[in-house]
Order: C-alpha cells, then sequence, then structure tokens
C-alpha cells in the first residue's frame, strides 16, 4: 500500500469535496434565492451578513439545531438510511471530474478512471434507491407517490442521458475524461471547433451532432437532478413535498444537499464534456502533454476557469428554473421516452455516418 | 489504474462519513421536544390521515422500469463500440459501422413495437 | 491488497446470507444491491474495470431497481408474515446442494484443477474497454445482432405480459 497515494487522495478529496463543492452547494443555495427574487421583483435574503451571503451559514445551523423527529409510522432503519443513500453518491460522483490540471506535480483529479462518464452513470443510478427508500420508509401516502415518481422519472431519462454521450465518446475515441479535456483543450471545445485541428471542414460539421447531443443531455441532467421544470416528485401543488415529505432537520438538509451536490456535479460533468473542463479558449495557457509540470499560478487558473464555467452553468440552470414552468407527468414521460429517445438514437446514426463520410480513408 | 479506485474507495469512506456525523451531530444537538399522536401521524395536509400509507400504484410504472433495464443494456453495448468507433472507421473497418447499424436497427424495433401497444403512452 | 480482497468477499458472502435470511423482501434486496457492490469491487481488482462498473450500473442500479418496484407493487407485510414450510425448505436445501455439488465437480475436473488461474493481463497501451469494444463489434459482430433480436424478444414479452395485466 502506497501511503503518499492514499494521502494525495485524501487532501484533494477533501479540497475538491468538502472545501469547494459544498460552499458551492451553499452558495447555490443562495444564489438561487437572490435571482429567483430579481426575477420576481422582490428582494430575496439581504440580512445575514454583506447581500445576505451569510444566510446559508444560518440556515445550516438551523438545520442541526433543529428537532430531529423521527414519526412513529414510519420503518425507522430504512428512514435514517435514505438520506446518506442520497448523499453519498452524489459527493461520489465527482471522483472522476478533472477539474484542473496540475497543482505541486498532483494532478487534478481524484480518480484518473478509464471508465469516466460510465462511473458517473453507475453511481448516479444509485442514487434512486434513496429516493425509493425515502418514499417507501415514510409509511405515508405522498412520499409514497412521489418516490415512485421521481424514481421512474431518473431511470427514463437515464435511458437518454446514456445515449446523448455515445455520439461525444465516439468522435473522441476515449472514456477518460481527462483525456477529453485535453482533446478540447487543443483542438476545440466539443461546441466551439474554433481552433487547433477542430477548425476544419470536419469538425465543424460534427460539430451539429454534438450540439443536439448537448441540447439532450442538459434537459435530461435538468430531469436526472429533479430540477424545475421536471420537479414533478416534488411538486407542491399536487404532493406536498414528495418523497421527503416526512423529514426534518438534517435528515431533510441531506436530500437537499444531495440535490444540489448532484446539480453542481451535473454541470461539472456537461463543462467537462462539453465546454472544455478547465482549458481557456484558443489553447491559450495549455500544457503541451501530461508530463509537462505546470507553474502554480497556471494550475490556479485552470481550476479557477473550471469552477467559472461550473458557475455559469449553475446560473443557467437557476434562470431555466424561475423562467420555465413545470410538465405535466405524462408529457414528462413522452418527451423522456419517445422525442428524446428518437432523437438521441438518430443522432447516434448520423454521427457514424458523418464520421464514415468524413474519415481520411474514405472515398469522400 | 487500481490506485484510482483506491481514491475512489477513500471518497466512498469520507462522503459516508460526512453524512453519518452530521445525522448523528443533529441528533445530539437537535432540541427535544415532547411527541403526541397528531405529531407522529402521517403527513396529509392537516386532515388525520385517511386509509393505508402505501397506496396501490399503476403497472405503468413497473413497466418502464422493465423498459429501461431492456434499454439501458443497449446504451452499455453501445459505449464500448463508440469508443472504438473513430480508430476502427479511419482504418477503414466499414463492419463498426453495420454491425452497430444493425443493432441499434433491431432495437429500434422494439422501440417501436412498445410505442404502437401503447407501452409507452402515460394515458393509455 | 489481499486485505481488500476478503473484504469485498466477505460482503458479497454477507449480502447473500442477507437476502436468504433477511424477513422484509426491502431488506433482502438491499442485501442483493450490496453482495453486487462487493462484486464489482472484485471485479474491478482483478482487472476487469469495465465489467466492474457495468455490474453497478445494470444490476445494481437497474435490475435491482425493477426488483424494489415488484417488490413494492405487492403487499410487503403479507409475504413478511408468510410462515416457511417443511418441504419448502427441503426443496431450497436440495436445489442449494445440488449447485454446489456442480460447481466442485467443475473446479475439480477442469483444465486447471488445482493451480492457480492466471492473471487477466491488462495490457498497458489499450483499456479494457477498447478491447471489448473491438472484440464485440468487429470479431463479433454476428453474435451481438443475436442479442439485440433476444432483447427484442423481451421487450415484446414485457409489453404482451404487462398488457394482459391491465386489461
Amino acid at each position: 500500500m502506497d501511503w503518499h497515494l492514499l494521502i494525495a487522495a485524501g487532501v484533494k478529496i477533501v479540497v475538491f469535496v468538502f472545501l469547494l463543492t459544498l460552499p458551492l452547494v451553499a452558495m447555490a443555495v443562495w444564489a438561487e434565492r437572490r435571482v429567483s427574487a430579481a426575477i420576481q421583483d422582490r428582494v430575496g435574503p439581504n440580512r445575514v451578513g454583506p447581500m445576505g451571503l451569510l444566510q446559508p451559514v444560518a440556515d445550516g445551523i438551523k438545520f442541526l439545531l433543529k428537532e430531529d423527529f423521527t414519526p412513529a409510522h414510519v420503518r425507522k432503519t430504512f428512514f435514517w438510511l435514505a438520506p446518506t443513500l442520497v448523499m453519498v453518491p452524489a459527493l461520489l460522483t465527482s471522483a472522476v471530474l478533472p477539474f484542473g490540471t496540475k497543482l505541486f506535480g498532483e494532478p487534478m483529479v481524484i480518480a484518473d478512471l478509464d471508465v469516466g462518464p460510465l462511473f458517473i452513470f453507475a453511481v448516479a443510478s444509485l442514487t434512486v434507491y434513496g429516493i425509493v427508500l425515502a418514499g417507501w420508509s415514510s409509511n405515508s401516502k405522498y412520499p409514497f407517490l412521489g418516490g415512485i415518481r421521481s424514481s421512474s422519472q431518473m431511470i427514463s431519462y437515464e435511458i437518454s442521458l446514456g445515449l446523448s454521450v455515445v455520439p461525444l465518446i465516439m468522435l473522441y475515441g476515449d472514456l477518460n475524461l481527462g483525456h477529453i479535456v485535453r482533446e478540447q483543450a487543443h483542438n476545440g471545445w466539443t461546441l466551439l471547433p474554433l481552433w487547433g485541428e477542430g477548425l476544419s471542414v470536419r469538425g465543424l460539421i460534427l460539430a451539429i451532432p454534438m450540439f443536439i447531443s448537448f441540447v439532450v443531455f442538459t434537459t435530461a441532467m435538468f430531469a436526472e437532478t429533479n430540477r424545475l421544470p421536471f420537479d414533478l416528485p416534488e411538486c407542491e401543488t399536487e404532493l406536498v413535498a414528495g418523497y421527503h415529505t416526512e423529514y426534518s432537520s438534517m435528515k431533510f438538509a441531506l436530500f437537499f444537499l444531495g440535490e444540489y451536490a448532484a446539480m453542481i456535479v451535473g454541470s461539472g460533468l456537461c463543462v467537462t464534456l462539453f465546454l472544455g473542463g478547465w482549458s481557456l479558449p484558443f489553447g491559450w495557457l495549455t500544457p503541451a502533454d501530461t508530463a509537462v509540470d505546470v507553474p502554480f499560478w497556471q494550475g490556479l487558473i485552470h481550476i479557477g476557469v473550471f469552477f467559472a464555467k461550473v458557475i455559469a452553468f449553475i446560473l443557467f440552470f437557476i434562470v431555466i428554473r424561475w423562467t420555465l414552468p413545470r410538465f405535466r407527468y405524462d408529457q414528462l414521460m413522452k418527451l423522456g421516452w419517445i422525442y428524446f429517445f428518437e432523437i438521441a438514437v438518430l443522432n447516434i446514426i448520423l454521427t457514424a455516418v458523418l464520421m464514415w463520410l468524413l474519415a481520411p480513408g474514405s472515398a469522400a | 489504474m487500481t490506485q484510482d479506485y483506491i481514491a475512489v474507495l477513500v471518497q466512498i469512506v469520507l462522503a459516508g462519513g460526512f453524512a453519518v456525523a452530521t445525522l448523528i451531530a443533529s441528533a445530539l444537538l437537535g432540541k427535544r421536544a415532547l411527541r403526541n399522536p397528531m405529531k407522529d401521524s402521517a403527513y396529509e395536509c392537516g386532515m388525520l390521515p385517511v386509509g393505508e400509507g402505501q397506496a396501490r400504484f399503476s403497472v405503468k410504472f413497473y413497466l418502464v422500469a422493465m423498459l429501461f433495464v431492456l434499454f439501458d443494456v443497449e446504451v452499455v453495448f453501445l459505449i464500448p463500440w463508440a469508443t472504438v468507433y473513430r480508430a476502427q472507421i479511419e482504418s477503414g473497418a466499414g463492419i463498426f459501422l453495420f454491425a452497430m447499424l444493425g443493432f441499434v436497427g433491431i432495437l429500434f424495433l422494439a422501440y417501436l413495437y412498445a410505442l404502437k401497444k401503447g407501452a409507452l403512452s402515460w394515458q393509455r | 491488497m489481499t486485505f481488500l480482497f476478503y473484504f469485498f468477499s466477505a460482503l458479497v458472502l454477507f449480502g447473500g446470507l442477507g437476502v436468504v435470511f433477511a424477513k422484509n423482501p426491502v431488506s433482502a434486496a438491499f442485501s442483493m444491491v450490496i453482495s453486487f457492490l462487493g462484486m464489482a469491487a472484485l471485479f474491478i481488482q482483478l482487472d476487469a474495470f469495465l465489467i466492474g462498473v457495468l455490474q453497478v450500473l445494470v444490476y445494481a442500479g437497474a435490475i435491482m431497481v425493477l426488483f424494489l418496484f415488484i417488490i413494492m407493487l405487492l403487499d410487503v407485510e403479507e409475504v413478511e408474515k408468510r410462515k416457511l414450510s417443511l418441504p419448502t425448505v427441503i426443496r431450497a436445501g436440495g436445489v442449494g446442494a445440488a449447485l454446489v455439488v456442480l460447481i466442485s465437480t467443475v473446479l475439480m475436473r477442469g483444465g486447471t484443477a488445482g493451480q492457480a488461474l492466471p492473471k487477466l493481463v491488462a495490457s498497458p497501451e489499450k483499456s479494457d474497454v477498447l478491447r471489448i469494444g473491438e472484440l464485440l463489434f468487429g470479431t463479433y459482430w454476428l453474435p451481438i445482432q443475436i442479442i439485440a433480436v433476444l432483447l427484442l424478444t423481451a421487450t415484446v414479452g414485457v409489453v404482451v405480459l404487462s398488457k394482459r395485466e391491465l386489461k
């Protein structure tokens, strides 16, 4: 057992997950409330700290100090297990995201796996258990219906999500997220192939299916993370609060945190796959290859760029949430199973045929 | 490669530890209040709970779960294919295109069948 | 590393025992998920990374969700109350014993009896994903079409069966 690796992994996890992602969750909650207030011509939280920035801290303390109530009618073991089962996979998915190049000679990714996107899908698919269990163990009508609806929605959109990344994997011929980002840094982002090898007829034509993929992927991610316009599992007017109706204090907070953490990791994945991850446009400040050591300030800039993109994406999430009305459940299922499934499959075939026609060796 | 999975293991332990620690902290620090039968009952917007907690749900949900398993397998087969497609097609191995077209085509038939039979329409 | 092997093997066995002995069907299903996760870890220790991740994605993440749905569709309390009858125990024990005999016979008789099996070599320049992709859609392009037909049959079966239930 190599202690150096273990300690390096531990430090990276603590810094990336607990010191960067979780505070980002808090900031996302604050931003959500401020932006929604601005959209609805209100003020929003502005009392605690400058511009209400300390509001999430106050909320956190309140969650800890509230009565930790377990109703008598629930199935206790599973009732306690469910929030952790939502939280742990949500935090675990961040393991494969490359959030920078190098710092102190250490690659800025927790686990550099060769099956990156598959790992995220696999771990994210385990979130369903937390939700089903929360609904079932609450032994109450609204949570039960919310849990069933939510899990059904998540598994339906998992298909579109999986199919929508296939064209992108075809383009890069790699499942390692680190390699995919490096390729984008040198040869143009997936959606913006304007430099390197990307700036060619082939690159520009292939950007079209990539854009379709991006639209399907982003929408499916909204549904996966149960965000409005797809927040049917907890639509207040029908199901009170969905699967976490019976939850209070920190157990509720873990659902809440898990949901936002999933949203941030989803944004991170989208940025990594489609928008060049940590890279600046036009190959600026891009190290030649993995062997080259990166100066400290450049390493910091790469991390900063990654988080700037993620934050921009989260703001996009928030604006969408407060702009679009909610779908009806049958519309949601129709969108997922009929439109997105067909679009994603046809997009794979389109990409395959385009790549075949545009391959260097072929006649065309 | 394997040491990267060790990192994943470390992260499972840390994330699980975080979740458990917050739950314990909240159980210890949280206020205690008296229980009463009303508070212990299932939440139904302030009315007395009616009937069982577990409603029967539509067989539709089960159908969706079943179809999900089937099409998830399709995605799983397509991903290794997508990884090798570019290298193979550039070295002139057209079989990779046609093998995929056949595979996806047959599964699309399955999809069309389910669609035709109304398995995917929510209102039946 | 050996420690991890024993840890995950124990996890698989613990999960398996849970499936058999848990009174509550939901607990049994969860034991099965734990068993699958342990198995995924064992696959990863054998350098079969793709299989390991797919074990989580397909078995733990898809098939067991379906199981849970079915368990919830049925009345859990009723299943909990059901008592085991002696003939059931005897029959189940018989099947289990037959399986043990079968597996041990195969392990004893086979060409590899008594030797340690060679470690799966993952070539450093090519990930296992690439090799599986090449084999599946290149060498074995025909079997993959047959798998597609199998999935088609399964879809038809699902739709027909649940449609009958709807009427």
